[in-house]
């Protein structure tokens, strides 16, 4: 077993972080004040994440940043017994999902409950705004 | 204008290092070793190849690999390269060569993979995806685990269901003498395993291991003329790719499997119902699922049923990775179960479909991401 004292001299595991560049910045920004925003086209009206300089669907590079509503569904989510990076290794168990947007876009999350594996598919969320190593991130609670 | 190359070329020999930890050997060390098998299969000298293949070792990316297996071999191919395209690359490589061959580009190739990440570095595996680590997404498995819960989510698939797929290659696996891990496994046991990426457990997921496997293509013509022993002709080929990442792929339980085993049907002139044994890339066990989903084996939504009671294990309707696959022989990415297709269609495997005159192969690599598909026959 580990005890506090091992802990406590262990270094604090860092996760790596997000490639935050010139078109990702806004993204990364707004979740740091709360916010979900993705990207929408304007020429052919598709909405997407994660940030890209092109639709991907019409090729263009004419979009503008939008305001999610916060309104989701689950798409499907795992649960890890086992950490792949030290810094999830207190964490266990944890889940992470897929969810889709009202708005279209899908993006990878964590669901905030209790027991994942009472989660069903399709099942609608709720926007969370959360903190990891100093960025925002969105998580998602059940509606 | 199409031309149909169904039977123009073989697949003339087959060649591999053994399976499992195999510390101290290089990756051109065991691409030579699995050539140099290959072209002795064959009965042929290596001076008479003159086209070179090759799929990067998934654990490291190397610039100009397939010119270091050029050298390693003494080899000035007039053709060939490496192919990125994860665990479809081999018999990606197999249909380029056949083309190749037939549009006269070159007249033998030797297509070949090795890799060493059980005694080397696994990190490839367990690297986080995409852009987030900070939500604890990690390692490949956990991509296809979310997958797999989709399909029970969405078709009723059970982790019983799974479990068929794990005991059958198990099987298999545990009566083929070069496998990495030869200890059946009961579906008791399976259900009774603890989850590591929920749904998946341990036995969800393919192995770890080292080792080479390559093989020699020249055309049903030159084979008879060089006396080659057991040629198997190359029936069918097809590719296709989904490509977006599992949080951006719009549709999770199916795949462009579909596409690439309706191109490999349609060149074969074959139907379903004319495959005797299969040999499906089983790198975690929902693949195999949705493979005999997409690939028209079964109903979408019922390969619960087609693979439970024994179905897909030898005696059964479809026999399915009878050396064991990635699941038990070993996990290497694909060119283990094009060998047993070999084997099978040449009536020499060690569980040997008896009478089976087609065997398809299918290769997958990323996360589903892409998909190539081999019919062989005799």
């Amino acid at each position: 077993m580990t005890t506090d004292v091992q802990t406590a001299a262990k270094p604090k595991a860092t996760l790596p972080d997000p490639d935050i560049n010139e078109v990702s910045k806004p993204y990364w920004d707004a979740l740091a004040k709360g916010k979900l925003m993705f990207q929408h086209c304007r020429q052919c009206g598709n909405n997407w994440l994660p940030a890209r300089g092109e639709c991907p669907k019409c090729l263009e590079s004419d979009w503008a940043w939008h305001d999610a509503s916060g309104k989701a569904k689950l798409i499907s989510w795992v649960v890890f017994h086992r950490a792949f990076h030290p810094a999830f290794e207190d964490r266990l168990p944890y889940n992470v999902a897929v969810v889709e947007l009202a708005e279209g876009p899908r993006m990878i999350t964590n669901v905030v409950i209790d027991d994942a594996e009472k989660l069903v598919i399709d099942q609608p969320l709720t926007f969370v705004p959360a903190e990891e190593q100093g960025h925002g991130i969105a998580r998602f609670k059940p509606a | 204008m199409t031309t149909n190359l169904s039977g123009k070329s073989v697949i003339a020999g087959i060649g591999a290092t053994k399976f499992g930890a195999l510390p101290g050997r290089s990756t051109i060390s065991m691409n030579v070793e699995a050539i140099r098998k290959a072209l002795k299969d064959a009965g042929i000298e290596k001076d008479a190849v003159n086209a070179l293949f090759v799929k990067c070792p998934t654990s490291k990316f190397e610039l100009m690999y397939g010119q270091k297996i050029a050298e390693a071999t003494g080899l000035q191919p007039k053709i060939g390269g490496v192919w990125d395209q994860g665990g479809a690359s081999n018999t990606m490589m197999i249909s380029y060569a056949v083309m190749a061959i037939e549009a006269g580009q070159c007249d033998i190739a030797v297509v070949t993979f090795a890799d060493n990440p059980k005694t080397g570095s696994a990190a490839s595996y367990s690297r986080p995806r995409g852009d987030d680590a900070l939500y604890g997404w990690f390692a490949t498995l956990s991509s296809y685990a979310m997958i797999a819960r989709r399909h029970m989510g969405e078709l009723g698939t059970r982790r019983e269901d799974l479990g068929a797929v794990a005991v059958a290659s198990r099987r298999h696996g545990a009566q083929n003498p070069n496998a990495q891990l030869r200890k059946a496994l009961t579906l008791d046991e399976y259900m009774g395993l603890p989850p590591m990426v929920a749904p998946f457990c341990r036995d969800d997921c393919a192995l770890v291991s080292d080792g080479a496997g390559a093989v020699v293509v020249m055309s049903a013509e030159r084979a008879r003329k060089m006396g080659v022993k057991k040629p198997v002709p190359i029936l069918g080929f097809g590719h296709g790719q989904t490509s977006w990442e599992v949080a951006q792929r719009p549709d999770l339980t199916s795949t462009q499997a579909k596409v690439a085993a309706e191109t490999a049907f349609k060149m074969a002139g074959l139907s379903r119902k004319d495959i005797d044994v299969a040999q499906i890339y089983d790198c975690f066990t929902i693949t195999v699922l949705m493979t005999l989903e997409d690939y028209g084996f079964a109903k979408r939504g019922q390969v619960g049923d087609f693979v439970k009671g024994g179905n897909i294990e030898i005696g059964g309707q479809l026999p399915v990775n009878t050396s064991g696959g990635l699941l038990s022989e070993t996990g290497m990415p694909g060119m283990q179960l094009i060998h047993e297709g070999v084997r099978q269609m040449r009536g020499d495997a060690t569980l040997q479909v008896k009478g089976a005159k087609h065997c398809i192969v299918s290769n997958q690599g990323g996360v589903m991401h892409t998909h190539a598909s081999l019919i062989l026959g005799q």
